[in-house]
C-alpha cells in the first residue's frame, strides 16, 4: 500500500580505514527527512583526518532524492577545500547520476554563511540624516501637491470623487463616533473627579464645571478626537494607499493620466476636514456630560452646572476648538495619505508606513496644537 | 525504478464552491505516481480553484480528496501537517517572502521541517536555486530580481523538501522560451528519475505537449471535466470539437502538432 515515506533511515559504515584512505558505504534510502544523521557523520569523518583517498560506495542506495544528491555533492566538494585528496563515487544508479550531473561540481561554489555587515556609527548617522532630509523633501513636495490639488478641486468641485468622500466620511466619522464619545465621556468624568479632591480643600468644587468646560472645548475635545482619528483613520489611509502602491495600482493610475494625489488623497483629506470638527462637537458634549455626572454626585443641581459653564466659556472658545479640529483633520489625513504614497515594495513596507502615519500624525497634531496656543494667545482669544 | 501505478491523488465527487456559487461540480479523477498531470481550461473555468482545493487551502463543498491514501478533507492537524510536508506548491505570483533573500526563502521549509545543519541547508538551497538557473542570485532579495526569476525561485522553494507531489500554478507563464524549455526538461527529469508527481495548471501548449502524461480539461459551462487523456490524443481525436480547437489554438489555425 502506498504511503508517505516511512522508510528506515540510511546507514553508513566505514570500511578499509587506513591512515590515509577510507571507504564510506551507504545503504538504504537517502531522503530529506532521514539523511541528516549520516550526512553529519560522513562529513565529520572525512574532515577528521587528512585522507588522501576517499571512496564513496553507494551500490546499495536504492533511492536518493535531491537532499541525498546534495549530501553526495557536499562530500565530493571536499576536493575544492583540499587539493591533495582523491574522492571517487562508486555505484550511483543512472537515474541519480543524472541528478548529480545537473551540477557542475568543478565550478560550483557554495556561498559561505554571510554575516550581517556592521556599519560604522558615523555612516549610520549620515545615512539617517540624509534619509531624514529626503523624507522632509518628499513631505514638502507632497504638501505642495496636495494643496494645489485641493485648490483645483475646490475650484472645480465636479472633479472631486464625492462617492469616495462620502464613504470615507462614513468610515472615519460615523463609525468613529462610539469610541470618540466613550473616551471623551471618561475624560470629562476623570478630570472632574480628580480635580474635585484638591478643589474641595479650598471649598471650590463649584468651579469643576469651569475647568471641565474650558479644558474640553479649547483643548482636549479637538486633541483627543484628532489622536483617535490618527490611530483609526490615518493608519487606515496609509495601509489602503500603501497596499495599492505595492500592487502597482498607483502606477496604473499614473499611467492612465490620473493624478494619484487628486484621486486618492483629496477625497480622504476633505472628508477628514469635514468629519473632525463634527466629531469634536460630540466629544465636547460627552466630556461635559462626564463632568456633569461627578458634579451632580457632589450634590450640585444641574442648573448650577449649566450656568457655571455659560459663564466660563464663550462661543469663541467653541469655534476656536472646532477650527483647530479641522486643521488636525487635514494634518492626519494628509500625513496618512503621504505615508501611504511613500510605501516601498513588500508586505512589511505597508506595516512600516502605517506605523509612521500614526507616529507622525500624532507628532504633527501636538506641534500644531502648540502653535495654535501661541496664535490664540496673541490674538487674545 | 519508478512505480507508476500507485495512485497519489484521488478526487471523488469533488464539488468546489464559493458560498452558493458552484465552480466545479462532481469532479472525479486520479493522479498516479510519477505522472505529469496538467489541469487545463479556458480562463475562469476553475483551474486555480481546483488547485487550491487539492492543496487544502479551501474546504470542498462536497466529495473527498485523498493524497497518498490520506484524507485531506477530514485530516486532523497532525495528519494535515504531514501531508503538507510531502507536497510543494508554487503560486502563480511566486509568493516569495520579501524580507528574505532567495537563499533564505528556499531554506525556510528546510529549517522548519528537517534536522539538517546550516551548512547542509545552505548547500541544498543553493543547489535548488542553481537547478532553476539562479545559482548566482542567492543573496538577492525578491524585489531585486525580475518576475520570471521570482517565479523560478518559487519553484526552487517548492522543491526544497523534495516533496512527493509538486503543485505548480502556471510555472512557465512569464518565462522566456529558453528558460521555459529548461524548466520543462527539469520537470520531466524529476518525474522520471525520482517519481515526483506534478500537478500543473498551465496554458502553454508547447510546454504541455513536451511534458504532460495526462491532461484534464475543465469547462466553465458544464462545471466539470470535458476531456481527459494524453495531449496528443486529445488534440487529434477527441470527440468534442471545442477540445480539439483548444489544442489547435482555435478554429483557424492549421498547426497540427507542436514540436517538443
Amino acid at each position: 500500500m502506498p504511503s508517505f515515506r516511512n522508510s528506515p533511515p540510511p546507514s553508513l559504515e566505514f570500511v578499509d580505514e587506513t591512515t590515509d584512505s577510507i571507504t564510506l558505504v551507504f545503504k538504504g534510502e537517502l531522503r530529506t527527512d532521514s539523511v541528516s544523521k549520516v550526512w553529519g557523520k560522513a562529513r565529520k569523518k572525512t574532515s577528521s583526518r587528512l585522507f588522501s583517498t576517499v571512496i564513496i560506495d553507494v551500490h546499495n542506495i536504492n533511492y536518493c532524492d535531491g537532499t541525498g544528491i546534495a549530501m553526495l555533492a557536499d562530500l565530493l566538494l571536499e576536493t575544492q577545500r583540499r587539493t591533495n585528496v582523491d574522492i571517487t563515487l562508486e555505484g550511483l544508479k543512472e537515474d541519480f547520476q543524472q541528478l548529480l550531473d545537473q551540477f557542475d561540481l568543478k565550478h560550483f561554489k557554495p556561498e559561505p554563511e554571510s554575516k550581517a555587515k556592521s556599519i560604522p556609527i558615523t555612516e549610520e548617522v549620515g545615512l539617517t540624516a540624509s534619509q531624514f532630509l529626503q523624507d522632509l523633501k518628499e513631505l514638502i513636495s507632497f504638501v505642495g501637491e496636495a494643496f494645489y490639488s485641493l485648490w483645483i478641486a475646490l475650484k472645480h468641485p465636479s472633479t472631486i470623487r464625492w462617492k469616495d468622500m462620502l464613504l470615507t466620511i462614513e468610515r472615519a466619522g460615523v463609525n468613529a463616533l462610539p469610541i470618540v464619545c466613550l473616551i471623551c465621556f471618561l475624560m470629562g468624568l476623570i478630570m472632574a473627579f480628580q480635580s474635585a479632591i484638591p478643589l474641595k480643600q479650598f471649598a471650590a468644587e463649584l468651579f469643576i464645571a469651569d475647568l471641565v468646560s474650558v479644558a474640553m472645548l479649547r483643548e482636549l475635545g479637538p486633541l483627543m478626537t484628532a489622536i483617535l482619528l490618527a490611530g483609526r483613520s490615518g493608519s487606515a489611509f496609509a495601509a489602503e494607499i500603501g497596499t495599492m502602491k505595492v500592487n502597482e495600482e498607483v502606477n496604473a493610475l499614473q499611467t492612465m493620466g490620473i493624478d494619484p494625489v487628486r484621486f486618492l488623497a483629496i477625497p480622504r483629506i476633505i472628508a477628514s476636514i469635514i468629519v473632525t470638527p463634527l466629531l469634536t462637537l460630540f466629544a465636547n458634549f460627552m466630556g461635559l456630560v462626564g463632568g456633569w455626572v461627578v458634579y451632580v454626585s457632589l450634590g450640585f443641581p444641574t442648573i448650577v452646572y449649566i450656568n457655571q459653564i455659560k459663564s466660563a466659556v464663550t462661543l469663541t472658545d467653541l469655534w476656536g476648538g472646532l477650527f483647530k479640529a479641522g486643521v488636525f483633520g487635514l494634518l492626519v489625513a494628509g500625513i496618512g495619505c503621504f505615508r501611504g504614497m511613500q510605501t516601498s515594495m513588500g508586505a512589511s513596507a505597508v506595516g512600516q508606513s502605517t506605523t509612521r502615519a500614526v507616529v507622525s500624525g500624532i507628532v504633527l497634531i501636538v506641534m500644531a496644537d502648540g502653535l495654535f496656543s501661541v496664535i490664540y494667545y496673541i490674538l487674545g482669544l | 525504478m519508478t512505480i507508476k501505478n500507485d495512485i497519489v491523488i484521488q478526487a471523488s465527487a469533488l464539488t468546489c464552491a464559493y458560498g452558493t456559487s458552484v465552480i466545479l461540480d462532481n469532479i472525479n479523477f486520479e493522479v498516479r505516481r510519477g505522472e505529469v498531470f496538467i489541469i487545463l481550461g479556458g480562463s475562469g473555468c476553475g483551474k486555480s480553484t481546483l488547485l487550491k482545493h487539492l492543496i487544502g487551502l479551501y474546504q470542498p463543498a462536497g466529495g473527498s480528496i485523498k493524497i497518498i491514501d490520506q484524507d485531506l478533507v477530514h485530516a486532523n492537524q497532525q495528519e494535515h501537517r504531514r501531508i503538507l510536508k510531502n507536497i510543494g506548491v508554487m503560486y502563480q505570483s511566486g509568493a516569495l517572502f520579501g524580507s528574505m533573500s532567495l537563499l533564505e526563502n528556499v531554506r525556510l521549509p528546510l529549517e522548519e521541517h528537517t534536522a539538517l545543519d546550516t551548512h547542509a541547508m545552505n548547500l541544498i538551497a543553493h543547489m535548488k536555486l542553481s537547478l532553476v538557473g539562479l545559482g548566482n542570485f542567492t543573496k538577492h532579495y525578491p524585489s531585486e530580481v525580475s518576475g520570471g526569476m521570482q517565479k523560478r525561485a518559487a519553484i526552487a522553494r517548492a522543491m526544497a523538501l523534495d516533496p512527493e507531489v509538486l503543485f505548480l500554478d502556471e510555472p512557465s507563464a512569464g518565462l522566456d522560451p529558453i528558460t521555459s524549455s529548461e524548466l520543462d526538461a527539469l520537470i520531466r527529469r524529476l518525474a522520471e528519475s525520482l517519481g515526483i508527481t506534478f500537478v500543473i495548471v498551465s496554458h502553454e501548449l508547447a510546454s504541455i505537449f513536451a511534458i504532460a502524461d495526462r491532461v484534464i480539461m475543465l469547462d466553465a459551462e458544464t462545471k466539470g471535466i470535458i476531456a481527459d487523456g494524453p495531449p496528443v490524443t486529445l488534440q487529434q481525436s477527441h470527440s468534442n470539437a471545442a477540445v480539439r480547437e483548444f489544442f489547435n489554438r482555435g478554429k483557424h489555425n492549421n498547426i497540427t502538432q507542436v514540436e517538443d
